[in-house]
């Protein structure tokens, strides 16, 4: 008796590789720990709650060390076909330490914001790090239920950060519209996964892939639309046309650092869920999906631009707004290797062309919340962060305007931004080798119009300041907080070590990764 | 001199002004802070440029002169193995010349931007934008990988962009958009050409490419990468009709930033087209070259046409803007020598181009002291009634003036004569396949272009350099004209080299053309060993 419960228990709890699952965990439960810390930690020891936010993060960043060796799965079936709920392969490894690095420097950043703002301190760190535990759980997650979920774990508290400002309308109103439109996604694709889940039978990728390439012709139609409408979901979290109109009033009604959080982290959520899907769920259907998301990727790119072109640099809040927008491009140039996927002969080249959209997603994250350090950091000076507040910003920060150009050429492809060209290039080689000639035009196109915009911003912070217009001292420029600082340094020195190096990044877009 | 000492040379001569332009926004070091930090750091942009260009002297010097069509002092490492990008540098006798020329051009625009500080925000970002401006070129031109050209193509854009923007004249803000925006479509579009031969041909080498042929790549391949490319060289050579970026550039650039962009950068488009597009796509350059001569002769005749209208009493022709138009004509004589494919057509725009650099740099200098002494580049305001009389008032500037106008022209016996004629030549007898009554349409066209290039340069010339001396109505005595200061000691530092390189290029033709000859020849028939 006792042995027969045993065994059962044997075959119904199962091993668990806890190493494997480290990261996401360490982050959720470091986000417990802070909540719970919050409540017995008088006032002005609250910055402590910052430091063992950062220190979680570092550490579940440093749980990724030991899984380096090879892929590891976990939470697999015990009977029948072989197919892990939760495997920590060198795709998930790139993407949770993106996610994680990214939520580290977003802690950085928020430090001066928790602090200009009047933020709930306790509860920031603890919605952060709940976030970042949905988003290092998502590029691990090898079914469609566990995939859904951590996307929901990555999104909710993100909500509620982009909300996070009391009394502010404007930070209510983005929040309502970010929560209204992701529950929508959300809703349909769910639809999405179960129309998928009734044409196959099953949850977990690697048996819908094999499922998907001998559909019972009755149910043909119905697995192209559960297809398309689980793409549908994630196109929103990539803030892809026609699905991103909620970005521009999200970032600027939320704290600068969010705003951050959701351009880099937010986006690789949705970029590694797509991959997922698409390559590793529906290649069988890449007819389907591979021509709609080159499409997207056009519109996107092109609607980002346009938009981000047509921004007058004296109205407020003009910077993040021109950021927003130059983020809704950059995903266009994202999703173009996944088109390119979808056209690959072989899963040899599909995940070469992924590789592209990995190697691009860390060079877009390292400059991209660079560019978002120092917004914060002229935002503490020029609440309005209007472009116009970056006028002359060198002779007041010759360091701070040095690294935001560097950065904004990163995102721009132009030396001495050497990444982000090389980045580009491997993006373009991608389109060319799958044969999508014309994507690799539009996006050309796409690439100068967005040198526009970005030259712009880069020639006006080397101008003289602008005469003091108004009246009295001008506001004495404060010393720049330390983790700010910090958090400057620190991305302007990966941007530079990758300019030099390119290979540290670019190697992803040679090797196999999933 | 062996092999490793040239490597470091040509590395040497690349990487110096990257780190200088590092160093130049760094404080001055104790010891070398000189009389303020201004002072310091245009003495240091003048150290490092001297420094470039004593390195690319003693490169040349040791260059194997005995195999010209070798390709010397490579450097050969990996950098990006993802994209199989190398690091691969190297010189034969098309890249030779150009190097010097540019380090020799760099060297006397911060000689001259030393003593004649140009008007605008501090010279520390100057120096550093200068120095970035001279390694971008050299690097341009010394490169033997696809992808690390178009780096260089673009390395050279923010500086100059800046150079233009904050140190220009009038206009100079739309006139620094311009210049970027058409560049960088151009080199969009080239990057994607270049990307495809990459992919198709297997490999991002130059010297690979070139020996290859064209033999991995399919006819269709071919002529859609060559387009491209084609495209995104020539907004930058520039041809006709993508030339209108350059008046404006030009117009508004300072001194020295004319001097660099006419004299190095258009020269970043002609020698791609040599270097990139006649050895790797051989096919597509024999479909393209008839179109690519017409649009040459086109630019020349308008070239010549532009500045004719731009010299006519009334006309408020800025000498600046004649200059620059007249780039685009002698830029045109070099695409049509390219366009030939034969060996006379191509060395002789290679020839034209080196020319081009001495004689243009020459003058955009004249003209912009001419505006330090009269505060104008207004032909009308300049010579007023009769003429601006620089005989007369400034006789060594209005005879250096006289002397780059006729070499400009194309006098035999100075530069400009045997690039040009090269050229014509080649276009008489152009390579097999291509059509003979075309090219000897041409022919007569560039060379009625000459003679329109003669006309205009003798307006300027009689315009600027002669005229009486107006008698003031009822004193009888002469008018006082306010006296114009004659070549000042820094300004023949830096005109002089210049001007003996144009009459020694003139008179021994055979020092630039033994260079290039055999490197053509072996371009234009199997590629670099």
């Amino acid at each position: 008796m006792t042995r027969h419960a045993s065994g059962l228990a044997m075959s119904l709890v199962q091993s668990v590789d806890w190493p494997a699952v480290a990261p996401p965990t360490i982050a959720a439960l470091t986000g417990l720990a802070v909540l719970v810390a919050d409540l017995f930690l008088p006032e002005r020891r609250k910055p402590l709650l910052g430091w063992a936010a950062i220190a979680g993060l570092a550490l579940a960043a440093l749980s990724l060390l030991p899984l380096l060796d090879g892929d590891r799965s976990t939470f697999c079936l015990t009977t029948g076909a072989h197919a892990c709920s939760y495997t920590a392969d060198t795709f998930a490894l790139v993407i949770q330490f993106l996610v994680l690095g990214g939520a580290l420097l977003t802690a950085l950043l928020s430090f001066s914001a928790l602090e200009d703002l009047k933020l709930p301190a306790g509860e920031f760190w603890f919605l952060l790090l709940s976030s970042a535990a949905g988003a290092a759980l998502l590029p691990a997650s090898r079914d469609l239920a566990t995939l859904v979920i951590a996307l929901e774990v990555a999104s909710l508290p993100a909500f509620a950060l982009v909300g996070l400002r009391r009394g502010d309308r404007l930070s209510s109103e983005a929040a309502l519209k970010f929560f209204l439109s992701s529950v929508t996604a959300t809703a349909v694709m769910l639809l999405g996964v179960s129309f998928v889940y009734a044409a196959t039978g099953s949850l977990h990728l690697s048996r819908i892939a094999a499922a998907l390439t001998h559909v019972d012709p009755r149910l043909d139609t119905l697995a192209q639309a559960g297809v398309v409408l689980t793409l549908v979901g994630f196109a929103f979290k990539t803030a892809a046309v026609p699905f991103h109109f909620w970005v521009p009033d999200t970032y600027v009604g939320a704290p600068v650092p969010v705003a951050a959080y959701l351009s880099v982290v937010g986006k690789a959520v949705g970029f590694s869920g797509l991959i997922l899907v698409t390559v590793l769920a529906f290649p069988a259907y890449g007819d389907v999906w591979a021509p709609a998301v080159a499409v997207l990727a056009a519109l996107t790119m092109t609607a980002g631009n346009v938009a981000a072109l047509r921004q007058r640099p004296e109205r407020a809040f003009s910077a993040v707004r021109l950021l927003a927008w130059s983020s809704v491009a950059q995903a266009g140039y994202l999703l173009v290797p996944i088109a390119a996927a979808g056209y690959a002969d072989s899963a040899r080249d599909a995940s070469r062309a992924i590789g592209s959209t990995v190697a691009y997603a860390l060079m877009y994250a390292a400059v991209n919340l660079g560019a978002f350090a120092v917004a914060a950091l002229v935002a503490r000076t020029s609440p309005a962060n209007r472009l116009t507040d970056y006028r002359g910003l060198y002779a007041a920060r010759p360091a701070a305007a040095l690294a935001l150009g560097f950065f904004l050429l990163c995102l721009a492809g132009l030396p001495p931004g050497v990444i982000g060209l090389f980045a580009k290039v491997t993006v373009f080689s991608a389109a060319v080798d799958a044969g999508l000639g014309w994507l690799a035009v539009v996006m050309a196109l796409n690439v100068v119009v967005a040198l526009f915009y970005y030259l712009q911003w880069t020639a006006v912070l080397f101008r003289a300041p602008a005469p003091a217009a108004g009246t009295g001292p001008a506001p004495a420029a404060r010393p720049a907080a330390v983790p700010l600082t910090a958090a400057i340094g620190l991305t302007a020195v990966l941007g530079i070590v990758l300019s030099g190096a390119p290979q540290l990044v670019l190697r992803f877009a040679s090797g196999t990764l999933l | 001199m062996n092999h490793t000492a040239l490597q470091v040379l040509l590395a040497a001569v690349v990487v110096l002004p990257l780190l200088g332009s590092v160093a130049a926004l760094l404080p001055a070091p104790p010891g070398l802070r000189g009389r303020g930090p201004d002072q310091a750091v245009l003495r240091h942009g003048v150290t490092v440029t001297g420094v470039a260009l004593a390195a690319a002297i003693t490169l040349a010097a040791g260059f194997d002169h005995g195999h010209p069509a070798r390709m010397q002092a490579q450097t050969d490492i990996g950098w990006i193995p993802a994209l199989g990008i190398r690091i691969h540098l190297g010189v034969d006798g098309v890249s030779l010349p150009l190097l010097v020329l540019t380090a020799l051009l760099t060297f006397l625009s911060a000689l001259y931007a030393y003593v004649n500080r140009p008007p605008g925000p501090s010279p520390k970002a100057f120096v550093a934008l200068l120095l970035l401006l001279e390694s971008g070129t050299l690097a341009s031109f010394a490169v033997l990988d696809l992808m690390l050209f178009f780096l260089a193509f673009e390395m050279v854009l923010i500086p100059m962009y800046f150079l233009i923007n904050r140190w220009g004249g009038a206009e100079r803000e739309r006139a620094a958009w311009r210049f970027i925006l058409y560049t960088l479509l151009g080199s969009v579009v080239m990057l994607l050409g270049l990307l495809l031969i990459g992919i198709k041909g297997g490999t991002f080498d130059m010297v690979a490419l070139a020996t290859d042929r064209g033999a991995g790549l399919s006819h269709t391949t071919q002529l859609i990468a060559a387009l491209a490319i084609i495209a995104g060289l020539a907004v930058k050579a520039p041809m006709w009709p993508l030339h209108s970026w350059l008046p404006d550039a030009h117009t508004a650039a300072p001194t020295v930033g004319s001097v660099l962009l006419a004299g190095v950068l258009l020269k970043m488009g002609t020698y791609g087209l040599v270097r990139i597009v006649l050895p790797m796509t051989p096919g597509a350059a024999h479909t393209y070259a008839p179109y690519l001569a017409a649009f040459a002769v086109a630019g020349i005749i308008y070239g010549s046409l532009a500045c004719l209208a731009l010299a006519r009493t009334g006309a408020k022709g800025d000498l600046k803007r004649l200059i620059a138009y007249s780039s685009v004509g002698h830029m045109g004589f070099v695409l049509l020598g390219i366009a030939t494919l034969t060996p006379t057509g191509v060395n002789g725009a290679l020839f034209a181009n080196i020319a081009h650099g001495l004689i243009t740099g020459l003058l955009f200098f004249l003209v912009g002291a001419l505006k330090d002494r009269t505060g104008t580049t207004d032909l009308d305001q300049l010579s007023g009634t009769s003429g601006a009389a620089l005989y007369g008032r400034a006789p060594r500037l209005g005879g250096l003036l006289a002397f780059g106008a006729v070499a400009s022209l194309g006098l035999p016996g100075l530069a400009g004569f045997w690039g040009e004629m090269l050229a014509m030549f080649g276009a008489f007898h152009p390579a097999d396949g291509l059509s003979r009554p075309a090219y000897l349409t041409y022919t007569a066209l560039a060379g009625f272009g000459t003679l329109l290039t003669a006309a205009y340069l003798l307006i300027v010339v009689r315009r600027v350099c002669m005229g009486d001396h107006p008698i003031e109505p009822g004193t009888g005595t002469e008018a006082a004209r306010p006296a114009l200061a004659d070549v000042h000691g820094y300004e023949w530092a830096a005109w002089s080299p210049l001007v003996a390189l144009t009459v020694l290029a003139g008179l021994w033709p055979a020092v630039l053309l033994g260079l290039t000859d055999p490197a053509v020849q072996q371009l234009l028939a199997g590629g670099n060993r």
